[in-house]
């Protein structure tokens, strides 16, 4: 097995009584997909803003790129990337000034920040628009434009907060085309979602119920194990055991 | 360091590129001063005034020369009888009535006492009076030049000439204005600026960057602090070339002490946007907690002297009700820091107390 990007141990976080993720354990190589599946309030996010120290696990322990998220979350957060569910870049800004701002507060030079803007906007086909206002470009670019700048400063690992959210079909596909070239480099990605088509698209997945992994392997494992068609029919069956 | 300015820029398109609300907050001061200046004062001009002549001689037709000669008074009309009064003063066309006796000439040239009634519009009592006076005045110096009567009792009700109340009203609220403003500018609008990126989502990478959280929130507030000191030198400006303020003491003491209000209420916006999660929140926070206690308990509109106890120990936590006293002591009376170091002290020890506050809360997490 290669490199450990992500390594969760018994990772646990209480809201006073209310357990929302419970002593949770997995793994993520370098240059691996995975995808985190739950229902709404499963545990997802706060199992992911754990691991990138937006909060502190009760329980339990994480490192990131080889670094303990509690104690070592300056070094972690250099090495990670991260975009949320709600679209993350400035409106009132331009494309440039954006990805300018981003490279900045990750410490690239300049030249650095010309190259790879460069880069980035010939691989969405957004160089038309650099000096436009991030208002003015469609949603779909938007995101797309959202991950590339969150994979501006090359982190080891990548975080994905339900990204294809309200995008049309074709701009997901372009969208995990994006995360198939990034893993390709040897980062790893870790990803939310609702969409179960997506899911297959993963290396490995988890599905998360009421706070604790219920499933984890490759998507053809998980469809064994549950002698399901589809993850679909697993996932249906995980979280609403009186159907199906 | 790089990451701190490119920040710092980013901030600053955020409020040049929102052209109606920079401009507002831009020239703010500067309206308020002119309108308080202008529409505030407690002086009168342009009394719309009736006189009521029921037999017009010489000596009656001098009255309302009189009157129409000052600058203060109107003559609306000479009616012969009081008949049209009442309706003048419902619509407001007459705010002051002087009604003469009939054969007014010829008591006058008599021994017995002249009845002369004085109307006035009293709806606001303070301009009533103001009013009253000066009537009052114009018709004591024109009785006493018509008659030529010895003795008689002579008052001079004119308190206004020997004290302008115009100059003497700036000095009161220029500072206020100044306390005033900076708590929009500073507090509501860093307060909703943080706040707006929570909502975005923005706060949340921001807070997963390498970016330390004191970083992020010296970067948000740096460009507040410019523009609330360009506030402060505008209001001042307007305060000193229109209306002629008085600048007694140290102008550098002056404008550091500004600073240090610019910080305390930049704190203020802080911890109020840590305790808020959308914008409208924040501003009502803002408008609520901040510029109520800035306007009614800093001394600002009401004397703290005249306030029961229990309110005249809470004005003691408003920042305003210090940094008034320190403003005024220095352009009113010309104080030093001598006079003023214990309310700078309390100011600093303020300031000091809410950035950690905030700080620490928004770097602890955004749930």
């Amino acid at each position: 097995m290669s490199e450990i990007a992500i390594d969760a141990r018994g990772l646990t976080r209480r809201f006073g009584k209310f357990v929302a993720v419970n002593d949770v354990t997995f793994h993520v190589a370098q240059g691996e997909v995975f995808g985190f599946l739950g229902a709404n309030g499963a545990g997802k996010t706060t199992a992911m803003r754990m691991l990138i120290g937006l909060l502190a696990p009760s329980a339990g322990s994480a490192t990131v790129a080889g670094h303990d998220v509690e104690h070592d979350a300056e070094a972690v957060r250099r090495r990670i990337g991260y975009m949320s569910q709600k679209f993350s870049l400035y409106d009132d800004l331009t494309v440039q000034e954006n990805i300018t701002l981003y490279g900045g507060i990750y410490g690239l030079s300049n030249a650095q920040i010309a190259q790879r803007t460069h880069a980035l906007l010939g691989r969405i086909g957004l160089e038309h628009a650099r000096t436009e206002l991030v208002r003015r470009i469609p949603l779909g670019w938007k995101q797309q434009l959202a991950l590339s700048v969150a994979l501006l400063h090359e982190p080891k690992v990548v975080f994905l907060d339900e990204p294809t959210g309200g995008v049309d079909p074709i701009t997901r596909r372009r969208f995990w085309e994006l995360i198939y070239e990034t893993a390709a480099t040897g980062t790893a990605v870790l990803v939310t979602t609702h969409y179960l088509d997506e899911a297959e698209y993963c290396d490995r997945l988890s599905i998360m119920v009421d706070g604790a992994i219920a499933a984890m392997g490759t998507p053809a494992e998980v469809k064994d194990r549950f002698e399901a068609t589809s993850l679909d029919e697993v996932f249906l069956r995980l979280t609403r055991p009186g159907a199906a | 360091m790089s990451a701190f300015s490119g920040f710092v820029r980013k901030e600053t398109y955020h409020i040049l590129r929102d052209r109606q609300t920079f401009w507002i907050l831009l020239l703010m001061p500067l309206v308020q001063v002119l309108l308080f200046g202008y529409a505030v004062r407690t002086d009168v001009s342009n009394v719309r005034v009736a006189i009521v002549d029921p037999t017009p001689s010489t000596a009656t037709r001098a009255l309302a020369a009189r009157f129409a000669a000052s600058s203060r008074f109107q003559v609306m009309a000479v009616y012969p009888t009081t008949a049209l009064l009442d309706a003048g003063f419902r619509s407001g066309t007459l705010r002051q009535a002087i009604v003469l006796p009939r054969d007014a000439e010829r008591l006058m040239g008599g021994t017995g006492a002249v009845p002369i009634q004085l109307i006035t519009d009293a709806a606001d009592p303070n301009t009533g009076s103001v009013m009253q006076a000066y009537a009052t005045a114009i018709i004591q110096r024109w009785f006493t030049e018509s008659t030529a009567r010895p003795g008689g009792v002579r008052f001079d009700l004119s308190t206004r000439m020997r004290y302008n109340p115009t100059l003497e009203s700036v000095n009161l609220f220029v500072p206020g204005l100044i306390a005033l403003v900076l708590t929009i500018i500073s507090a509501m609008m860093t307060a909703i600026s943080i706040t707006r990126e929570k909502e975005t989502g923005t706060m949340e990478m921001l807070l997963v960057s390498p970016l330390h959280p004191w970083a992020i929130v010296a970067g948000k507030v740096a460009p507040y602090v410019v523009m609330g000191f360009a506030n402060v030198l505008l209001a001042l400006g307007a305060a000193r070339l229109v209306f002629g303020m008085p600048m007694r003491g140290n102008i550098v003491l002056l404008l550091s002490e500004c600073l240090l209000y610019i910080l305390t209420s930049l704190a203020l916006g802080i911890v109020i946007s840590t305790q808020s999660s959308t914008q409208r929140t924040a501003m009502i926070a803002a408008l609520a907690g901040l510029l109520l206690p800035t306007l009614m308990l800093s001394g600002f509109i009401f004397p703290l002297e005249s306030m029961p106890t229990p309110l005249r120990l809470l004005t003691n936590i408003v920042p305003a009700r210090w940094f008034l006293l320190i403003v005024r002591g220095i352009m009113v009376k010309g104080a030093g820091l001598a006079t003023l170091w214990r309310e700078t002290v309390i100011l600093f020890g303020m300031t000091a107390l809410l950035l950690v506050m905030g700080a620490r809360r928004l770097a602890i997490r955004l749930d």
